[in-house]
C-alpha cells in the first residue's frame, strides 16, 4: 500500500532555484509591509481626522481587508480590475492584493494601540505649542508604533505565507510558483513541497528572530 | 498681563465657569484654592485655549485666546502648562522630552535645545538623569522634568496645575521647591493647589474659587488671617 519511493535528489539539485523563488517571497513581503505600514498610518490618521468621507474610506477598507478572503482580494486586483481594461502582472496584482490586505489589518492594530495611549499625551505635546500633526507625528505615533510591534511581526509572517495565493494569478517566481513548476514537471509532489515547507518555516523563523532582536535594540524604555 | 473677563464655561448642564473676572500682572504669583469642582482646573486650560469657553473673553498679552483668528500654538509658547499627570513623554530620553517642542516648535537647532535643555534640567536638578528614559524617573522627577520641558519653551507665563497632587507625600516637597524658586526669579505664575502652606508664602495673591465662582481674592495674609466669605472659612477650618 505504501509503496512511494522517496527521491530527495532531483529536489535537491533544485534547490537553487527554489531559493531564488524565496527571494522574491522576501521581496514582496517586505514591500508590501513597508508599503503597507505607510497606508495604515494614512487610513489611521483618515479616522482620526474626524471627516467623516476620509473615515469611510478607511473604515471600508479595513472591513474589506479583514472580513473577506486574502486570496479573492489578490484575485479582484487581477482579474477584477482586468474586466475594467486595468491588466497587471502577476507581480503587482499579487504585490499589491498582499499591501492591501496588510494594510487593512495593520490599520486595525494601530487603532488598538492607541486606545492604549492616554489622551493626555497629546494634549501635553499641544500645550507646548505643538500642532495636531506635530503632537501625532512625534508624540503618539511613534508610541503606536511600539505598541503594534508585535502584531506587525506576525502581519510579517502572514505576508511570507500569503505570497503563495499568488498561484490564483498565475504568479510563477515567487517560492511557491517555482516549486509548483517544478512539480509540474517532476511528480515529485512530496519532495518539493515538503522542502518548499521548510524554507517557508526558516524564513518565518528567521523574521521572528530578527523581530525580537531589533524590538530590545530599538525600545529600552 | 492675563486679563480674564466675564468668563463662562459650562460642561453639558454643568457650569463649572460661572463669570469669571481676573487680572493678573506680569511677575506676580497668583495661586487659586477650592474644593474639587471649583472650576480652577479648568480656568487654566481656558487660558492657553485647551478647552473653548461659551462667553466672555480671555486676552494675554493683547490677545484674546479664543477669538477665531488667533494663532493657538503661537500662542500656546507664551504660556507653560503642568498637569496633575505630568505626561513625560515615554518613548524619549529626559533630555530629548525636553528638547522635542523646542526643536518642531521653536525651530531651535539641535545644538541650541540640547544646551537649553540641560540649562532647565540643571535647574530643576536633575542633571544626572539626562539620559535616562521617564520609566526610571521618580514621580516627581518626571514632575520636575515637565516643569523643565515647558521652561525650555522660555514661556512669559506659568500655570500649574495641582502639580503635585498625584505625588507620593514624601516628593510633594522637592516640587513645591521648584516652584518657590520660579517664583522667587519673577516667573508669572498661576499655581492651582491644595497646598495651603505653599500659597500662604509664595503668593502675591490667592484665590479662592468655590462652584465655579471667585468667592475671593486677597494677599494671602489678609486671605488666610482674616476670611471674609464664610465657604471660605469652612474650606480653611476643614484644610488645617
Amino acid at each position: 500500500m505504501f509503496n512511494y519511493n522517496f527521491r530527495w535528489g532531483q529536489a535537491l539539485n533544485s534547490l537553487p532555484q527554489m531559493l531564488e523563488g524565496a527571494l522574491v517571497t522576501m521581496e514582496i513581503a517586505i514591500l508590501s509591509m513597508a508599503v503597507g505600514i505607510v497606508v495604515a498610518i494614512v487610513l489611521t490618521v483618515f479616522r482620526l481626522s474626524g471627516r467623516r468621507l476620509l473615515a469611510a474610506v478607511a473604515t471600508t477598507w479595513v472591513e474589506i481587508a479583514r472580513n473577506t478572503p486574502a486570496l479573492f482580494q489578490i484575485y479582484m486586483v487581477h482579474f477584477g480590475l482586468g474586466s475594467f481594461g486595468i491588466h497587471l502582472s502577476p507581480y503587482l496584482s499579487l504585490l499589491i492584493g498582499i499591501t492591501f490586505n496588510n494594510a487593512g489589518y495593520l490599520a486595525e492594530n494601530f487603532r488598538g494601540a492607541l486606545k492604549a495611549i492616554p489622551d493626555t499625551q497629546a494634549r501635553a505635546a499641544r500645550s507646548l505649542g505643538m500642532s495636531a500633526g506635530q503632537a501625532f507625528g512625534s508624540v503618539v505615533m511613534p508610541q503606536m508604533l511600539r505598541i503594534s510591534f508585535l502584531p506587525m511581526t506576525n502581519q510579517m509572517v502572514w505576508a511570507i505565507l500569503m505570497t503563495s495565493l499568488g498561484a490564483v494569478v498565475a504568479m510563477n517566481t515567487d517560492l511557491y510558483g517555482v516549486t509548483s513548476e517544478l512539480n509540474a514537471r517532476t511528480f515529485r509532489t512530496f519532495e518539493f513541497f515538503a522542502m518548499a515547507a521548510v524554507i517557508f518555516y526558516l524564513i518565518t523563523k528567521v523574521i521572528t528572530l530578527t523581530a525580537r532582536l531589533l524590538a530590545a535594540r530599538l525600545f529600552r524604555y | 498681563m492675563i486679563e480674564i473677563e466675564n468668563v463662562r464655561k459650562s460642561f453639558g448642564p454643568l457650569e463649572v465657569l460661572k463669570g469669571i473676572n481676573l487680572t493678573v500682572q506680569k511677575g506676580e504669583v497668583l495661586t487659586v484654592i477650592g474644593g474639587s469642582g471649583s472650576g480652577k482646573s479648568t480656568l487654566l486650560t481656558c487660558i492657553n485655549g485647551l478647552e473653548p469657553i461659551d462667553s466672555g473673553r480671555i486676552v494675554v498679552d493683547g490677545i484674546e485666546v479664543h477669538a477665531k483668528t488667533t494663532d493657538l500654538n503661537k500662542l500656546r509658547r507664551k504660556i507653560g502648562i503642568v498637569f496633575q499627570q505630568w505626561n513625560a513623554f515615554p518613548h524619549l530620553t529626559v533630555i530629548e522630552n525636553v528638547m522635542l517642542a523646542q526643536v518642531k516648535v521653536l525651530k531651535r537647532s539641535k545644538a541650541e535645545a540640547e544646551a537649553e535643555a540641560v540649562r532647565q534640567l540643571k535647574h530643576v536638578g536633575l542633571s544626572d538623569k539626562l539620559n535616562v528614559y521617564p520609566s526610571r524617573l521618580s514621580g516627581g522627577q518626571q514632575q520636575r522634568m515637565a516643569i523643565a520641558r515647558a521652561l525650555g519653551m522660555s514661556p512669559d507665563y506659568m500655570l500649574f496645575d495641582e502639580v503635585t497632587s498625584a505625588l507620593d507625600p514624601q516628593l510633594v516637597g522637592e516640587v513645591l521647591d521648584t516652584l518657590r524658586m520660579l517664583a522667587s526669579e519673577g516667573m508669572t505664575m498661576i499655581c492651582v493647589t491644595h497646598e495651603m502652606k505653599f500659597a500662604r508664602e509664595v503668593s502675591d495673591r490667592v484665590a479662592f474659587f468655590d462652584k465655579g465662582v471667585m468667592a475671593e481674592i486677597a494677599p494671602p495674609e489678609e486671605l488666610f488671617g482674616a476670611p471674609k466669605d464664610p465657604e471660605l472659612r469652612k474650606f480653611l477650618a476643614a484644610t488645617h
